[in-house]
């Protein structure tokens, strides 16, 4: 069971007593998320531990999941997709399926709470049902709108806008929009098997598990075997940067089994690699946090050259080790990168082989972003800083308007 | 002989919530026009947003101007004059925002090329929602205050000493004020509002201002 108390080492007591004094000017105001699945994506994974939090805080807190059938998962999926800009055919059923579910939801749940908080457009029409039960609305959008479908998002917007406020992960995610839009970036937890601290003798035992050598320093990207994460652009600049320094890439990702185009990804990968002995290809099963945590703190340098990526939270996990880290300018990235300060962000392979350069010649600048990037994570990117956004969030829907509030 | 305050000092903290305009530019001359109208808490979070989030750095980055300007734009020079802007000496966001606006015109009037930022690189205006709060934290003699001092957090410390003078268009930041008025202390008073805030960390500045009062209550006449 997660415990609120367990954050105080880790963050400090100046932050959990905030959270306190927070939470308890929301005067045991109910809040009630709502979402389309329990377990699986990033959206649960943080309700899982948003959701207790909150209520140890004093905020009750609930949490739903709608139901929906097979055509209704098929049509939101496809209206994912068009939102981000990936074209799609898209029927009149598809938009009558997505109402008639939102009706049948509406009549299953209970949506009494004082803030109702509705994340992505799965539930986003539950909206209709807010004035009759005149409470306040929360849109939380997970994903990237800044190039959707038109007609995905005409049908949208009118719901959006029904919304008490609207929530973004990323600026340039966002929309211009007849209602309040707040920033709130998504967070890492400190406390989970990802990113939690890891003694020496368990990494020295999972890097003999996986049969890592440590000779040289290790370069390593950890990503799906995904075009967009770039791999073989990531060996490429390993082997222009191979010719001044001595270290070894280390690519890991998740098994591709199940993904044709992951598996064609990965034998392209291994083709370019063949015969390589500075360079390791690692596939892990999903469940393993200890193992890809033990890898980061392993590496000397770590990588995320992405081309595309929604917020890209693994570049925060890099980050929360200490480890200076090479990233792609892309998404949500230059959020958690301020270049040359607290990470290196790259546009291209010949960037991306200098740095790697730069910084295994340069230990000690090295060392600088890698403490500068965990302390820019500890204020920014934990689960904490999250709980703080929501807060203030339920706390600014009785202040429209003001940007100066004593409490 | 301990001198007991007036008035005790309540430190406040204060938390920031950020809110999207929807506004965005990808030339210095959009940015300049969008700078002409936005409301003064968006002027607020570009100038003030790295001394609060990047506290444990050393003085640089100064503002998101003159970050975006060298680092996307490669402006150097303009990014430079963005950078050296004195913000200690404005006493309102509104002069602070003249003075961008006047750098922001002297070089498009002398620009040859206009380069945009590439796509996804381009300036987002943010503004800033500040909420203050009271803390436990409450003194009413110099040795109390460091007490405190040491152990609020460094966003109470931002708001006494940024807040309240630029925000809230006070004379001087909320320490001196108390010092001067609650305690007569108008040396060390003057002392505290002689410091630069802007290029330090934010521990450096609590270890300065604390050491500013010990030294003071080190001294004999006390």
């Amino acid at each position: 069971m997660i415990r609120f108390d367990d954050y105080v080492p880790v963050v400090g007591e100046a932050v959990t007593d905030e959270l306190r004094l927070l939470a308890d000017r929301l005067h045991g105001t109910t809040v009630c998320h709502v979402n389309s699945t329990p377990v699986g994506g990033g959206v649960a994974e943080i309700l899982t531990r948003m959701v207790p939090l909150l209520n140890q805080l004093g905020v009750p807190t609930d949490w739903q999941v709608i139901k929906g059938g097979d055509r209704f998962y098929a049509a939101t999926k496809k209206f994912h997709n068009a939102l981000h800009g990936v074209s799609q055919e898209i029927t009149e059923d598809d938009f009558a399926v997505y109402r008639s579910t939102q009706e049948d939801n509406l009549a299953q749940l209970n949506l009494n709470s004082d803030i109702v908080f509705v994340h992505d457009p799965q539930p986003a029409g539950l909206v209709a049902r807010k004035a009759a039960l005149g409470n306040r609305w929360i849109w939380r959008c997970h994903i990237d709108l800044s190039n959707p479908d038109p007609r995905v998002w005409t049908f949208l917007a009118p719901l959006v806008e029904q919304y008490d406020a609207t929530v973004f992960s990323a600026p340039a995610f966002a929309r211009r929009l007849g209602v309040r839009q707040v920033l709130i970036a998504p967070s890492i937890d400190p406390l989970s098997n990802k990113n939690r601290d890891l003694p020496p003798e368990t990494i020295d035992a999972v890097l003999t598990r996986l049969d890592i050598p440590r000779d040289k320093p290790l370069i390593t990207q950890v990503s799906r075997f995904d075009r967009l994460k770039d791999p073989i652009g990531v060996i490429e600049a390993f082997r222009l940067a191979r010719a001044y320094v001595d270290g070894r890439l280390l690519l890991v990702g998740g098994s591709a089994d199940d993904d044709p185009e992951g598996k064609q990804v990965l034998a392209e990968v291994r083709e370019r690699v063949a015969g390589a002995d500075d360079v390791l290809v690692l596939e892990l099963p999903p469940t393993s946090h200890v193992e890809i945590n033990a890898i980061q703190r392993a590496s000397t340098v770590i990588l995320q050259k992405s081309l595309k990526e929604g917020f890209g939270l693994t570049v925060s996990e890099a980050l929360w080790k200490g480890k200076p880290v090479i990233a792609g300018a892309v998404g949500g990235i230059p959020l958690q990168i301020t270049h040359r300060h607290t990470g290196i962000l790259t546009h291209s392979v010949e960037g991306t082989a200098y740095w790697i350069k730069q910084l295994i010649n340069e230990p000690d600048y090295a060392r600088r972003l890698g403490e500068n990037g965990r302390e820019h994570v500890r204020e920014h990117f934990l689960l904490t800083r999250h709980l703080r956004d929501y807060l203030l969030l339920f706390l600014s829907l009785n202040y429209p308007g003001e940007d100066f509030i004593c409490l | 002989m301990t001198t007991i305050a007036r008035e005790p000092f309540r430190f406040v903290t204060q938390v920031v919530q950020i809110e999207l305009t929807g506004l965005k530019a990808r030339t210095v001359a959009e940015l300049l026009e969008h700078l002409r109208v936005v409301p003064p808490s968006v002027i607020h979070q570009h100038t003030h947003r790295f001394v609060s989030d990047h506290q444990f750095l050393s003085p640089e980055p100064p503002n998101d101007f003159a970050y975006w300007v060298t680092d996307i734009l490669g402006e150097r020079r303009l990014g430079e004059q963005l950078a050296a802007v004195d913000i200690v000496r404005f006493r309102s966001i509104e002069t602070l925002r003249t003075a961008i606006i006047d750098i922001l015109e002297r070089y498009l009037s002398g620009a040859s090329t206009v380069r945009p930022a590439p796509e996804g690189t381009e300036f987002h205006l943010m503004k800033a929602v500040t909420f203050v709060l009271p803390t436990p934290y409450e003194a009413a003699t110099l040795e109390a205050f460091v007490h405190c001092l040491k152990k609020v957090s460094i966003h109470s410390l931002y708001h006494h000493m940024f807040e309240a003078r630029l925000r809230l268009e006070r004379e001087q930041n909320d320490f001196s004020a108390w010092f001067a008025r609650s305690l007569g202390e108008t040396d060390l008073a003057k002392a505290v509002a002689m410091l630069d805030p802007y290029t330090q960390t934010m521990e450096g500045l609590r270890r300065r201002v604390a050491r500013l009062v010990e030294q003071r209550l080190r001294e004999p006449s006390r």
